[in-house]
């Protein structure tokens, strides 16, 4: 640390700080400082937040091309990929006496890398569900916990704040639960089940090519925890991938994994198969999920935009609702879902076979590279850009 | 591969915003048309040189990567280097020589760039000797062999026509413009692909 560092008023903010603000829908002005490649990739979105792109070389020579387009009466705060970049920035701002100057701790990557457990609801049957919401990227993870026991679903790849909040709770993570072979983020399923002496459990229709042993997920076979009070019941509903699987909690919450989103659907292009997957896919969502209550809470494995994120920074819908607004339930025939699901698709995700393949356990990438495979959007729903 | 240089910046062990810190700083204390050799640890480096160079104007040349380092190259710009006024008076355009490249006649290249721009893409069988070591080195070139001089934009390749000229060559030809618009194939020192 500097001199300088300990005379300014620059301010570190956490992810879990930012967090608050794009869930709470609160303002803020954020001057991102990488360079314009990566800015244009992947950037923090939120309702309230404004956002602008200045490499931190082209400061090199003075902060006044920023000064000139940083509002004064907003909190500001500066971003790079790792950290360094933005407090370089942040301090020389500070230093002009402005206040409300913030850093994003660990930058882009630490933000891309948070989990924000949030409290989904009460289970009827005792306990309750927490989602845990990956803001950086949009991904959504779940655990259920009742009495002493507990199961996730689509672990991120840092375990750590899944075995905190198991922790916290005093439970025991008995199953760990993929609802697919992911392509946009790494499954720390296995990771958790071996930290936590859990099951781990896969779709086999997804897992044809994977290298490591796993449990069978069965339509119909209901895995249970809470000593056998509350059921996590399977529903095989393909379409993203062959072998996605739904899953219906406590009779309660339909975790659809990438299959429906809240303002989209799930692409069926990502394992290489968008023609024949189309009716699959079709099928799931039309037939499938439209034969089941409405008052169902959809809990998805991702969200597109923070719009989509409720006052209490969760993501859900009523099954009902969906079928009302979500554009991809609402497609008139076969000729437009097929025209929807298969042209003018978003860019795939970054490194999104290099994903699946770790997924499958083919390559064992070393930290550093699978956070670099990792960075940037999801990019699973039909709709996203 | 050992690429001659003019400056070495070791930025090892530096995060972000350092290595370009140090990069600029150096630069401008570099004459135009030299060349710096960035080494870094920092992977965010790879991406932040070239954007760095596009957006000040310098030359990016190239990056290799051995072990955890990365060796970034980059040649001071020269403002008025495409400005300057072509003299020589036999020249021969890029795809000319392309033609002549594809035949079977043996023919001289010299290539008047530094070093690290030849080592990042080449016309095969050229020979490497920097404008300014031309003068000492002139004595390598047969004054009778047909040869043509490339350079970046054909500028350099131009001084070094005229120079070789004053020295009793008879046969030069100057290619324009020169590697910078070059389309057919290139050589280049073997680099471990950057994902």
């Amino acid at each position: 640390m500097s001199e300088e560092t300990k005379q300014s008023s620059l301010t570190k903010m956490t992810p879990h700080e930012l967090t608050q603000i794009v869930a709470g829908h609160e303002e803020l002005f954020v001057l991102d400082v990488r360079n314009e490649t990566e800015f244009n990739d992947w950037k923090i979105e939120g309702e309230n937040i404004e956002i602008i792109n200045i490499p931190y070389f082209d400061l090199l020579d003075g902060i006044d091309p920023a000064l000139d387009r940083i509002p004064d009466h907003k909190r500001l705060l500066v971003v790079c990929a790792k950290e360094g970049s933005s407090q370089y920035i942040g301090e020389q701002i500070a230093e002009t006496g402005r206040e409300n100057i913030y850093y994003l701790e660990g930058g882009m990557k630490l933000w891309s890398e948070h989990l924000e457990p949030v409290k989904v609801g009460e289970l009827q049957s005792g306990g309750e569900i927490y989602q845990f919401v990956r803001m950086g990227k949009g991904c959504l993870s779940y655990m259920v916990l009742s009495e002493d026991e507990a199961v996730v679903i689509d672990t991120a790849r840092l375990i750590q704040p899944y075995i905190d909040i198991a922790k916290k709770h005093n439970v025991q993570i008995k199953h760990v639960l993929d609802t697919h072979l992911h392509a946009d983020h790494i499954s720390g399923g296995r990771d958790l089940s071996q930290a936590a002496g859990a099951s781990y459990w896969l779709p086999p229709k997804d897992a044809d090519e994977v290298t490591y042993p796993y449990n069978q997920l069965v339509e119909n076979e209901d895995l249970l925890i809470g000593n056998g009070k509350v059921k996590v019941h399977p529903i095989y509903s393909p379409g993203h991938t062959i072998g996605s699987t739904s899953f219906l909690i406590d009779d309660q919450y339909l975790l659809t994994g990438d299959i429906l989103f809240i303002a989209s659907i799930g692409r069926p292009d990502l394992a290489g198969k968008a023609e024949d997957w189309v009716s699959d896919l079709r099928n799931s969502l039309y037939e499938l999920y439209g034969n089941l209550p409405e008052q169902l809470v959809v809990l998805p494995a991702h969200f597109g935009q923070v719009t989509e994120l409720d006052d209490q920074g969760k993501v859900s819908a009523k099954l009902g609702d969906l079928f009302s607004h979500n554009p991809g339930l609402n497609m008139a025939d076969e000729i437009e879902f097929r025209k929807t699901v298969t042209e003018n698709l978003p860019p795939q995700p970054n490194a999104y076979q290099e994903i699946r393949q770790t997924n499958m356990g083919r390559i064992n990438p070393d930290e550093e590279q699978q956070r670099e495979m990792e960075m940037g959007p999801n990019r699973c729903a039909v709709h996203d850009k | 591969m050992d690429i001659k240089v003019d400056r070495v910046v070791d930025a090892k062990g530096l995060a972000c915003p350092m290595p370009i810190v140090r990069t600029k700083k150096a630069i401008n204390e570099l004459d135009a048309g030299q060349v710096l050799e960035l080494q870094a640890t920092d992977k965010g480096s790879v991406a932040d040189i070239q954007a760095w160079a596009k957006s000040t104007g310098h030359q990016f040349l190239g990056t290799q990567q051995e072990d955890k380092v990365y060796r970034h190259y980059v040649r001071k710009s020269e403002p008025d280097e495409i400005k300057e006024e072509i003299t020589f008076p036999h020249s021969v355009r890029n795809d000319e020589l392309e033609r002549l490249l594809d035949g079977e006649q043996e023919i001289h290249i010299l290539d008047v760039r530094e070093p690290a721009e030849y080592a990042f893409g080449r016309l095969k069988g050229s020979k490497n000797i920097p404008l300014g070591d031309l003068e000492q080195r002139a004595d390598e070139l047969n004054p009778e062999d047909e040869i043509y001089i490339v350079c970046r934009t054909g500028n350099r390749s131009n001084l070094a026509a005229n120079l070789l000229t004053e020295k009793g060559f008879k046969n030069l030809k100057n290619v324009v413009p020169g590697m910078s618009e070059w389309t057919g194939s290139v050589e280049r020192d073997e680099v471990k692909p950057l994902n």
